[in-house]
């Protein structure tokens, strides 16, 4: 029994550390591929993403179109590198600011706590409970289609996760003996707030910007799709989906790579946040 | 008996939480650029065809009038008439709410169906190949964007299967159930990713529990301590994991309907916006609101009756 019981440990352990640092390792080449094919965009994708060939329309992938064209002739594969560029985008602005703000906004209210945080903790329920569609829609009918409508609802929505996990995690430390120390030794609020309490309450925040990354992604590449969001002549993944459907059953390449290089970009955001939780000693 | 007390306290939470949607919705949708008397007559309307459109739907009023009367409508279970439609914003969400529930309940059930024998196998072989393969494919499933995956459905299940229809939605419940497979299977499968992951944690957390080491120790086969013991303290986190996804899951729906043409609440909600059907809009906001409040609600109780120790 015994041997079995350290047998069994010591190869969890081991799949534990391999795991960890094979989802590090995959995760972050994934991304780091991504990034650089963002940047490189000019000079890796053999044609230019915007332009039609009249000559080579609805063509299959081959060896001079790896990805296949579309219906305009446009080479898949180039649309697909340049496309990187405004996903990423999408992934990184939707993300930062409901960061930034649920961080602040959190910390405030679990460092005050009292009247503060009962009104605050009312507008996280209002918000958690308000349908999310209805707001992009109508940020979208008010200002008009394009990223920015949609960066603005994401800021308006998505801070109350960061928030709510930073505030949990304040009202514990707040009352910790380092805390306390630095109440006695005079120093003022915002020190103690965001130089002692913030960066030992931030862990779990950082690990849900992976999860948050993939769902604004997701959401991003939603909204062009449903034509709201980036538009045509653009290359990014959504709309290029959606410009694929109507051959979807004749030209099958326009509509699957797009979708696929969303789904590997977010399974390297997903495998980083795992690797990153386990690395903090974060665990949902 | 005491355990269940939030039951009769919890619901005058949720008044202010619906008072403060219907003020944000109410100033959202007025906030929309365009006339809806403009929308509905067209271009070449007279103006004094418009005013009397505005009068008509109360448009004309002060704006806290107009919200006032909003409040007062809903107080009578009212909720104003569509300008586009013309009937009465209740009826029509009537019309329009069953393909969107169908599809909620058939994708949580699906998810379920394809999540629950997944995480069994993986927390059972924990760290083996077959734990592994679930993670990945877990992992992976949480970035598929749906209506990516709806058209891949379609490809292989429609044209190369020639299995199930591609869009509408049918008269008979054989028949909706039907036309419903391939939209509950696009949600099912991201959904599910996300439900085995949890599920797995949950189940590994609670196989090296004491209550499952003690019946172990009582000599009770491995099967029956998970079936008996490890599954039912791993339901919990599930559960509320469905009811918190569960707006998410709402505002996913309107895409699938989108995509299979399926005659919902997302499809209503996407035109009102763009028609100013300002009613509409309130209507259907209320009601989405309404059910992520109460759904989330049940999901408490739930919580508390197979969860003994938990107190809320």
């Amino acid at each position: 029994m015994s041997v079995s019981a350290t047998r069994f440990s010591v190869s969890t352990s081991l799949n534990r550390w391999f795991g960890q640092h094979l989802s590090l390792a995959i995760g972050a080449g994934m991304l780091a591929f991504f990034i650089i094919m963002a940047i490189a965009a000019p000079l890796i994708a053999p044609y230019d993403p915007v332009v039609q060939m009249a000559d080579a329309r609805l063509q299959p992938p081959s060896l001079s179109h790896p990805f296949g064209t579309d219906n305009f002739g446009r080479d898949i594969l180039s649309r697909v590198i340049w496309g990187t560029r405004i996903d990423l985008q999408i992934a990184f602005i939707g993300v930062v600011f409901p960061f930034i703000i649920g961080t602040m906004l959190g910390t405030i209210a679990g460092f005050f706590g009292g009247l503060v945080d009962t009104v605050f903790m009312r507008i996280v329920d209002i918000i958690l409970a308000f349908p999310f569609l209805v707001l992009m829609l109508s940020i979208i009918a008010i200002l008009g289609p394009g990223l920015t409508s949609f960066y603005i609802a994401m800021a308006l929505v998505g801070w109350v996760s960061y928030a709510r996990l930073v505030r949990a995690q304040i009202l514990v430390l707040k009352n910790s003996d380092y805390a306390v120390a630095a109440v006695s030794l005079g120093f003022s609020r915002m020190r103690i707030m965001f130089r002692h309490l913030l960066p030992n309450a931030i862990a779990g925040s950082l690990v849900f910007v992976m999860s948050d990354a993939v769902l604004v992604l997701l959401n991003g590449a939603a909204i062009s799709y449903l034509g709201l969001g980036v538009q045509p002549p653009a290359a990014e993944w959504g709309i290029m989906v959606a410009e694929g459907q109507p051959f979807v059953t004749t030209a099958w390449w326009i509509t699957f790579f797009p979708g696929l290089s969303i789904v590997f970009l977010a399974f390297a955001f997903s495998l980083l946040g795992d690797a990153l939780g386990d690395l903090l000693g974060v665990h949902e | 008996m005491h355990r269940y007390k939030f039951v009769l306290y919890r619901p005058l939470q949720f008044l202010p939480v619906l008072f403060g949607i219907s003020i944000i919705t109410f100033v959202l949708v007025r906030l929309i650029p365009g006339d809806p008397a403009r929308v509905l007559l067209g271009t070449r309307a007279t103006p004094t065809a418009i005013a009397r459109i505005r009068e008509q739907y109360g448009l004309d009023e002060p704006l806290w009038l107009q919200y006032f009367y909003f409040i007062q409508n809903l107080g009578r279970g009212e909720m104003g008439k569509s300008i586009l439609y013309k009937i009465d914003v209740l009826r029509l969400i009537a019309t329009r709410i069953e393909p969107t529930l169908m599809l909620v309940i058939t994708s949580v059930v699906l998810s379920i169906l394809i999540a629950l024998p997944m995480s069994a196998i993986a927390a059972r072989r924990q760290g083996r190949l077959p734990d592994q393969a679930v993670r990945v494919v877990s992992t992976m499933g949480i970035g598929f964007p749906p209506f990516w995956l709806a058209l891949m459905l379609i490809i292989f299940f429609s044209v190369k299967l020639d299995l199930f229809p591609v869009s509408g939605y049918g008269n008979t419940l054989p028949e909706k159930l039907w036309h419903l497979a391939l939209p509950s299977l696009t949600v099912a499968l991201s959904l599910s990713a996300v439900v085995t992951r949890s599920l797995r944690a949950a189940m590994i957390h609670s196989l090296r529990s004491d209550v499952a080491t003690a019946a172990r120790a009582r000599g009770m086969p491995e099967s029956i301590v998970f079936w008996r013991h490890v599954l039912p303290n791993s339901l919990v986190p599930t559960i509320n994991l469905l009811a918190v996804n569960i707006g998410w899951l709402i505002g996913g729906t309107v895409i699938v309907e989108s995509v299979f043409a399926l005659p919902g609440m997302g499809q209503l909600l996407v035109r009102a916006i763009f028609s100013r059907d300002y009613m509409v809009v309130q209507g259907v906001a209320m009601v989405f609101a309404c059910a992520t409040v109460l759904i989330n609600f049940l999901a408490d109780i739930i919580t508390v009756t197979v969860d003994p120790r938990v107190k809320l």
